[in-house]
């Protein structure tokens, strides 16, 4: 690696060390009915380091994000095959508790998803389901959650209040909160900030960053430069298969593929 | 290269290029008339080459004008950030190519009317050949974005640097000789350090083509033989003070 890549990637730059693998995939195969996804995605994730998926629509970056979560055992004709490693298990095993993983594998939608109650019930929501906690505890456990999201200055007087009232980008923030008040491991991003406008879309990256220091983060964007500026890697996937995976620097920089170099530049036929 | 979805794209990018292409005739032309007006001792010459280069500098802002316009408009990645990188970097190279050929050209009006000691001047011509055509070749492998032929360029850097060495001690010996010659000999001088320093310009173009094209910086220490820095002439025997 170049010397001003190493600047610009700290994390990167360490290597596998430092970072250590927090998910594996190995031979992961998807199929909607008989139509196959994805096709022998092979990649590693680093623990507590931003990893971007990219590709034209229809690549299979969503399919494979929402592996992690095993959001689409939900619809009887998708299926899932290969391994998926996180802490040493193969969680596309039936004996895998779902919810279990869930709370472990946070999701963070294209479209803000508030739940249709109080901003502070937003939050304690998956709290009340999986820990039973006393009222103050459960109270530090939201108002955490709702500061690490960078929410909490703007709605700490008005926690009573429907979440659905606030604006896009606040709304985003909560699902984040809503996502890291379970203190997950890993938080899937599906295009988070797509529907949002450049200031709320600035302090979403801004909170990914920071984030970044106690999750490991795999995030779907469409935005060149919103993957060069919030991931330390970045994997480039077409028509289901994993074309590319390397450094971020690399990959918009100087990437090894052709086609990889022909969708970042805005070539593709 | 396939074309960019967005045509307009293409159309910044071949812009850049244009205006690096004419810069470097600018140059190579300013270049190529200083040094003819340098041995035919014509000072209307001379003036062309000092009137060209507000159009040299002219270019140079248009090229980091779209440059900017560029990446405002279009947050080029991959190759297209380097092109739009390099064009800069040529731009500034180019641009002061030009400058140390207008100052040769001032210098042909300094010194008109000495005699021009022909073993000297044959030296300046050759290291002026060497330095056009290190410039032309660089310009080609830019067009062609050819990595190869900009290797090529970075590697013939040591020949110029060689002749300036040897002119620079043969000046000094003429200056020894006749007093009365360290005026137009001192200008010479200059004007050798001035292809010496063109070829260093090519020299970085030929860096510049090389990231373009593999986006991997040139390694490696440059080849130079410079060594008119540490020149020492002493005087003939029996003329010593």
């Amino acid at each position: 690696m170049t010397p001003l890549a190493a600047m610009a990637e700290p994390g990167a730059a360490r290597g596998k060390t430092d970072a250590p693998v927090r998910i594996a995939c190995r031979d992961l195969n998807f199929h909607y009915g008989a139509s196959r996804a994805l096709k022998d995605i092979t990649l590693d994730f680093y623990d507590r380091q931003v990893t971007a998926l990219i590709g034209p629509s229809g690549c299979g970056k969503s399919t494979l994000l929402r592996c992690f979560n095993r959001i689409y055992s939900l619809y009887p004709e998708q299926r899932a095959t290969g391994e998926i490693i996180l802490d040493g298990r193969n969680i596309l095993s039936p004996s895998v508790d779902v919810n279990e993983l869930r709370s472990r594998v946070g999701m963070v939608f294209q479209k803000p998803t508030p739940f249709p109650m109080s901003i502070y019930d937003n939050v304690a929501f998956g709290l009340r389901l999986y820990e039973r906690l006393p009222r103050s505890e459960l109270d530090g456990r939201v108002e955490a959650a709702l500061r690490r999201a960078a929410l909490w200055d703007e709605v700490k007087d008005k926690l009573k209040e429907p979440g659905t009232g606030l604006s896009g980008g606040q709304q985003q923030r909560l699902c984040i909160a809503r996502a890291i008040a379970q203190r997950p491991e890993v938080i899937l991003l599906d295009e988070p900030t797509s529907a949002l406008d450049p200031i709320s879309t600035g302090k979403i990256e801004e909170l990914i960053d920071e984030l970044r220091a106690e999750f490991t983060i795999v995030i779907v964007t469409h935005s060149m430069q919103q993957a060069a500026r919030i991931s330390q890697y970045t994997a480039f996937m077409y028509l289901g298969e994993l074309v590319e995976f390397g450094p971020t620097s690399r990959i918009f920089m100087n990437p090894r593929e052709k086609r990889t170099h022909d969708y970042v530049t805005g070539r593709f036929g | 290269m396939p074309d960019h979805i967005v045509s307009a794209f293409d159309a910044d990018l071949g812009g850049l290029r244009r205006g690096i292409a004419e810069m470097g005739g600018i140059a190579e032309k300013m270049l190529a008339d200083a040094t003819a007006a340098l041995l035919r001792d014509d000072a209307p010459l001379a003036h062309a080459v000092i009137a060209a280069d507000p159009r040299l500098d002219a270019l140079q802002r248009k090229v980091e004008e779209l440059g900017i316009l560029t990446i405002a408009r279009r947050q080029p990645l991959a190759a297209d950030l380097r092109e739009v990188v390099s064009a800069f970097r040529i731009a500034g190279d180019l641009e002061r190519a030009g400058d140390l050929a207008k100052n040769t050209a001032k210098r042909v009006l300094a010194m008109t009317g000495h005699m021009h000691p022909k073993r000297v001047m044959g030296g300046v011509q050759h290291m002026s050949d060497l330095a056009l055509g290190q410039l032309k070749d660089v310009l080609d492998a830019y067009a062609g974005h050819d990595a190869a032929a900009a290797v090529a360029v970075w590697k013939r850097d040591g020949a110029i640097d060689a002749l300036n060495n040897s002119l620079f001690r043969e000046l000094l010996t003429y200056m020894m000789e006749d007093p009365r010659s360290i005026s137009f000999c001192t200008h010479l001088l200059f004007c050798a350090k001035n292809l010496e320093r063109i070829g260093d310009h090519a020299t970085n173009i030929a860096e510049t083509v090389y990231y373009l094209a593999t986006g991997e910086a040139l390694a490696g220490e440059r080849p130079k033989d410079d060594r008119s820095s540490f020149a020492v002439v002493e005087p003939p025997a029996g003329q010593a003070p």
